[in-house]
């Protein structure tokens, strides 16, 4: 379980979120929406401890990750698979040791295990015998996929995903949104999922936040976010700009 | 016109809380120097990719260098009133006190430093080192600890390379250009040769591949800005590095010698 009390980051002078409440329950999938700069990123990286919050407490697993040291949050965090936007894979590395990388350093399986942990969760992504390929011989998509694989094969309680769908054509985009859904269905895994793209709430969440002015405007289910007669909210969910 | 007149004061700020992040970044990686051997392999690589690959560039440098010297030297020797073989002296002092170790870390601060920060740099403003972090990796450790221990131990490697082909330069030049046999060249070497010499270009070369290495590891953590954050790092981190390799350079003078 997360839960997030009273958070707030700013940059500056510039304040991003301003005191922020909610929590995920266990097994949850929870979009997280709104436009860009609302910092949506910037709170997925506060709850994996990436970015340091100004205020505010942030609880994993029971856990205040704000005052953890760094080997404390190696901990909560070799349970949490994490997918960024555009793979953020290592350009040195071949796609078979971006995955391996994580479970040398994660888990204590041999080189064997390792070596099926990465064909299976290359198989989970559909990308099998690409282990050899370098990330710049990968397209947008399948980077996005590799960067899914490299995120389940720790088989992590969390999976935050980082705008998973974000500049793909609509095929690719359904393809990540069932792969979502299929790491959702085993329930065992909660997800945090920051996202643009309407289909891709209505798709895999449970529930929806709308991040609008540094605050949490709307917290419910997706139909009825589809359903609100908020000004903000249907500005962003037609994706009308004359509204407000 | 505000703008203008702050400019100064806003410098200063900002390079000394650049100085302040830079000590705090180098204090943690020093904090992890114990853990060196996890990192191993990475720091075999980058043996290969900072020592090995350069040493072609090396010896060309070193090469010309102990040329010019030597070609200078005999120019300001025409007079007559200097004997010929004192070449070969001059030669020998100028590569293993200067040319060797400057040359060498001018060139790898293109080489290496400049890679060095667009690497790294690259990695951070393409989540790269948010990825490392969240699969449990310490980045200064990852990154920057196997970048600086394999410059600390092969730019002295390298300086031995430049100072072996900075004298053969010399020698060739110095026989080809004027009336110079090499065994006048190899006396005058001798004559004023002092081990310590050697020694201090390695002194120098170890405290250059620390600097280089450090600054290009500092501006490339720190990038912001894509591409063009990136641009910049690489910039600043060539022009730091020359500055800095210059000003150790005296400092380094003024206490050893």
């Amino acid at each position: 379980m997360i839960e997030v009390k009273n958070l707030s980051k700013s940059f500056g002078e510039k304040g991003v979120l301003s005191d922020l409440n909610f929590s995920v329950s266990h097994g949850q999938s929870v979009a997280i929406v709104g436009k860009s700069g609302a910092g949506k990123s910037v709170l997925l990286k506060c709850l994996i401890g990436l970015v340091k919050p100004d205020e505010g407490t942030i609880y994993v697993d029971n856990k205040l990750i704000n005052s953890m040291n760094f080997g404390q949050l190696q901990e909560i965090r070799s349970n949490i698979g994490m997918v960024f936007q555009f793979g953020a894979l290592f350009d040195s590395m071949t796609v078979g040791e971006n995955i391996s990388l994580a479970l040398q350093k994660l888990t204590k399986l041999s080189s064997d295990e390792i070596k099926e942990r990465v064909y299976n969760s290359l198989e989970e992504v559909d990308m099998v015998n690409t282990e050899d390929l370098m990330p710049s011989e990968l397209s947008g998509g399948m980077k996005k996929r590799v960067g899914i694989a490299r995120a389940i094969a720790i088989k992590p309680a969390y999976l935050f995903y980082d705008e998973p769908t974000t500049g793909l054509d609509p095929v690719m985009t359904d393809s990540i949104n069932r792969l979502i859904l299929k790491f959702q269905d085993t329930g065992e895994v909660t997800s945090v999922i920051i996202t643009h793209e309407m289909r891709t709430v209505y798709d895999v969440a449970d529930r929806v936040l709308l991040l609008h002015g540094g605050e949490i405007w709307f917290d419910g289910r997706p139909e009825e976010i589809k359903n609100s007669d908020d000004l903000v909210v249907q500005q962003f969910v037609t994706g009308n700009s004359t509204l407000v | 016109m505000f703008r203008f007149l702050f400019y100064p004061a806003n410098l200063l700020i900002d390079s000394l809380e650049g100085v302040g992040r830079y000590v705090e970044l180098m204090a943690s990686m020093f904090r992890s120097i114990f853990s060196w051997h996890k990192y191993l392999s990475l720091t075999i690589d980058h043996l290969f990719h900072i020592g090995v690959l350069s040493i072609p560039i090396v010896i060309l440098t070193s090469l010309f260098s102990g040329m010019v010297t030597s070609v200078q030297a005999a120019y300001q020797f025409e007079s007559g009133f200097v004997p010929n073989w004192f070449v070969g002296s001059i030669v020998g002092e100028s590569v293993l006190l200067e040319l060797a170790p400057m040359m060498t870390a001018l060139v790898m601060t293109g080489r290496i430093g400049a890679t060095i920060a667009a690497e790294i740099g690259t990695m951070r403003v393409s989540e790269q080192i948010d990825a490392l972090e969240s699969l449990s990796f310490d980045p200064v450790s990852f990154l920057i600890l196997p970048r600086i221990l394999a410059a600390a131990i092969m730019f002295p490697v390298l300086i031995i390379i430049a100072d072996c082909f900075g004298i053969i330069g010399g020698l060739f030049a110095a026989v080809n250009a004027m009336d110079v046999s090499s065994l006048e060249f190899i006396r005058g070497l001798r004559n004023w040769f002092r081990p310590f010499d050697a020694w201090f270009g390695l002194i120098k070369g170890l405290f250059f591949g620390v600097a280089i290495t450090s600054i290009a590891c500092y501006q490339g953590y720190y990038t912001s800005g894509g591409a063009t954050g990136v641009g910049k790092s690489t910039t600043a981190t060539v022009v730091i590095s020359c500055v800095a390799i210059v000003f150790l350079d005296y400092i380094l003078a003024a206490i050893l010698l």
